[in-house]
């Protein structure tokens, strides 16, 4: 959708942002009055423990999941007043497990927004996106995700977010199932992609390394509530709390204090 | 081509006529009939029924050759499913004639007590039968085949048993095999508990053919028989005497469709000469003919009409006596190989249009359901009890509304072929590749475009199973259609089984177990071609 990426250019607001988000299942309070932004062109981490909330939030920017109460914006505007297959269709979107459609070629997969959108040639937009990510189109284009080992799968998953030329990206646990080489290699080259073609991306991680190897900001999620959002390096120096320092050191990187 | 035309075209290149079906059965089922081509609306065959047992096997044929002799084309359908559906089909017009007994009228149809001489229950069930049903009774034929309660020869002489009262004193520890028939009627096992106080400590429910072979290996100490049977005397089994004469007076005799009787007393006048010329002695030796000497029942017929001077006598065979027994399975299976290629190409239509039918239902149901998300258990649970419906009940339920042959028996396959499609296919959407699902969600693709694109080929396997599953299931369950005269490969399993010929329930066994693999086996490459590469084995 040209319209929201154009958008996201265009406007002064930030690229997504949460104000006073809140959501809870059943008796489980599951976000408590989450505040966020994600500046133009900005990367974003989300860290955290497991049920600390940070899927949940992300989901919320591409409307998969409504907050009880507080607002969620993309580009300035208000989701709940966007159309949300249009949205979707705007926001480039990676999960762990890829989720490439297994009865589709790479070429087809990576096509899929462009061709859900009526762009001109999907399958060319595709085969730059495939080269942008390091996969020749000719050797991968032709080929079923099973025919993938998991790091060619995940950078198929990327070319297929960044195909249509969406302004902002999501990812959850992108690489999250990769071996540690893979992951830190897959982790440089997409924060440098993401740098050159200049979009907003939002990652949730489990992984503090990646998170600082990725992120220009690293927003740490506890237990629903968001405890510190800073640059890796004011991380690091200036824990806002206990927790966050205890993050910190449980993860190896080293605190300054 | 849209799916109904799809449907119509399928349909019409089989040559059933689709118009019509409904208001008149026995239209729709003219191109499927046997014995009649080209039906002639004047002159339209006199359809002669059976029941699923040798003697009503014998009788008709009796019956057919009788009314042919004279001319009149017949159409046969033998082996009918029992009294409900035979009666039921003669009630609806579906046949013409069949064999029944007095007593069973008066019991079983009726449902009165059984009580009175022949001569009056004989007044009785004509009178309301006709009064009724315009349904009437010719004059008996001449013999009664009555129940016989019979055990084995020893057993009588160490307990020293001659009648029914003296057997009440031991059933206690006796274990029963009787005809599920018998066990269920009023004229039967319940009957003879009040009268008799009969009450056997287990009882289980066997065939005709299968009772005496269980006697003799001592699996079970007493069935019940019928007085004419050729197989008491084979087995040499003690007959124990009615000595209370509960039993009703079961006077043989046609019995004849209001449309027989109306339109055609030429049929009628045929019929009514075999009356009051047999008797038991007869009717045992003929029964002895065909279900122990194996003897071929259109032969046994004829001999027994020349013997009558009804018809002219037969010309010599040579050869005769054991020659069909004696065969080897081989050599009998190639003498019948055109019967077999025909019992088998109807066999594969009754499926292919049924398993069709359903596929077409089943599938979008499963999608609506899977949609609709609340009551789709319920609904799915419902068609599962359709399932569970016995096929003789549910067939014999459809007689009134579709009459029997073809369509009843299509209706019936297709009921019991929705169940595994409708589960498979909401089962395989609902669950199909939920990382997939999500991704393409979130990447902005509609509902609609999920299902089609996502969901439906994601779930192609788990759909095909269930449509394989359907297709074997459908392929054993359209032997039970010979029931209903609807043809294919149930016709000599129903006759071998009231025959008493192995050979001949082979006959129509073995070509049903291997169409089943044909039928998977077809269905499987369907599964390969429709399966998008990337899913499942594929």
């Amino acid at each position: 959708m040209r319209d929201f990426a154009s958008m996201n250019q265009d406007e002064a607001g930030p690229a997504l942002e949460t104000r006073g988000v809140t959501l809870k299942y059943g008796s489980t309070q599951v976000l408590r009055d989450v505040s966020l932004e994600v500046g133009l062109k900005e990367s974003v981490a989300l860290v955290g423990e497991s049920g600390a909330g940070k899927t949940t939030l992300l989901r919320m920017f591409n409307r998969m999941v409504v907050p009880d109460d507080g607002f969620v914006g993309v580009a300035g505007r208000d989701v709940t007043k966007l159309d949300s297959v249009r949205l979707r269709r705007s926001i480039g979107y990676i999960q762990q497990e890829g989720g490439l459609l297994p009865h589709w070629t790479v070429t087809r997969n990576v096509g899929l927004v462009p061709w859900l959108t009526r762009m001109e040639n999907p399958s060319r937009l595709a085969q730059e996106a495939l080269e942008r990510v390091g996969l020749s189109p000719r050797a991968f284009g032709g080929r079923l995700p099973r025919e993938l080992s998991g790091g060619e799968r995940q950078r198929v998953a990327v070319a297929r977010a960044i195909a249509a030329r969406p302004g902002i990206i999501l990812m959850d646990e992108p690489f999250g199932a990769l071996d540690a080489i893979t992951r830190a290699t897959l982790t440089k080259n997409v924060g440098e992609l993401f740098h050159e073609i200049g979009v907003s991306a939002l990652m949730v991680t489990h992984d503090l390394h990646v998170a600082m190897a990725f992120a220009d900001r690293v927003a740490v999620l506890r237990e629903g509530k968001l405890e510190q959002i800073d640059t890796p390096e004011a991380l690091c120096s200036a824990p806002a709390t206990g927790y966050v320092a205890d993050l910190l050191q449980s993860a190896g990187v080293e605190v300054q204090r | 081509m849209n799916p109904l035309g799809a449907v119509f075209w399928f349909i019409s290149i089989l040559g059933v006529p689709v118009s019509g079906v409904a208001p008149h059965a026995q239209v729709a089922l003219q191109p499927f009939s046997t014995g009649a081509r080209a039906a002639d609306q004047q002159n339209p065959p006199v359809v002669i029924a059976s029941k699923p047992f040798g003697e009503s096997f014998l009788l008709a044929e009796m019956f057919a050759q009788l009314v042919e002799s004279r001319g009149i084309p017949v159409e046969r359908r033998p082996g009918l499913g029992a009294t409900e559906i035979a009666f039921q089909a003669l009630r609806a017009g579906a046949i013409d004639v069949y064999p029944e007994y007095t007593g069973t009228g008066l019991v079983a149809i009726l449902g009165e007590d059984p009580a009175g001489s022949p001569g009056e229950v004989f007044r009785r069930v004509s009178m309301e039968f006709r009064g009724r049903w315009g349904i009437h009774w010719l004059p008996p034929l001449g013999f009664e085949n009555t129940y016989a309660i019979a055990i084995r020869p020893g057993m009588a002489d160490s307990l020293g048993l001659r009648t029914l009262s003296e057997l009440a004193t031991v059933s206690a520890g006796l274990t029963g095999g009787f005809s599920p028939d018998f066990i269920g009627r009023e004229d039967g096992l319940p009957g003879l508990q009040t009268e008799y106080g009969i009450r056997p400590a287990e009882v289980r429910a066997l065939l005709q053919s299968i009772k005496y072979q269980a006697l003799a290996l001592g699996e079970v100490d007493v069935i019940d028989g019928y007085s004419t049977d050729g197989l008491i005397a084979r087995y040499n089994l003690t007959v124990l005497e009615d000595d209370r004469d509960f039993f009703p007076p079961y006077q043989a005799a046609a019995l004849i469709s209001r449309r027989l009787w109306e339109t055609r007393p030429d049929a009628v006048k045929a019929l009514i000469e075999l009356s009051g010329t047999m008797d038991e002695a007869m009717m045992r030796d003929l029964n002895r003919r065909v279900e122990d000497d194996g003897e071929d029942v259109a032969d046994v017929a004829r001999a027994a009409l020349a013997a009558l001077d009804l018809v002219q006598a037969p010309a010599m065979r040579f050869l005769r006596g054991d020659e069909s027994t004696e065969l080897h399975f081989g050599t009998y299976m190639w003498a019948r190989r055109s019967e077999t290629l025909r019992l088998t190409l109807r066999h594969m239509l009754l499926v292919s249009i049924s398993l069709f039918a359903a596929v077409l239902v089943a599938v979008p149901l499963g999608l609506i359901l899977e949609r609709a998300k609340i009551g789709a258990e319920t609904v799915i649970r419902a068609i599962g009890v359709l399932q569970t419906i016995p096929s003789i009940a549910l067939l014999a339920f459809m007689i009134p509304l579709l009459g029997i042959g073809v369509v009843p028996a299509l209706v019936a396959l297709f009921l019991y072929s929705l169940f595994p499609i409708v589960r498979n296919t909401f089962t395989g959407i609902r669950d199909a590749d939920a990382a997939a699902v999500d991704s393409a969600k979130s990447l902005g693709m509609t509902q609609s475009q999920i299902l089609r694109h996502v969901r439906l080929p994601l779930a192609t396997p788990v759909i095909m199973a269930g449509i394989r599953t359907a297709g074997v299931i459908t392929v054993g369950t359209a032997t039970l259609a010979a029931f209903i005269g609807a043809g294919g490969l149930g016709d000599p399993i129903v006759a071998g089984l009231a025959l008493s010929d192995i050979q001949m329930i082979l006959a129509g066994a073995v070509p049903a177990a291997l169409l089943s693999l044909v039928v998977d086996a077809m269905l499987a490459s369907v599964e390969w071609r429709v399966t998008p590469r990337g899913v499942g084995e594929r």
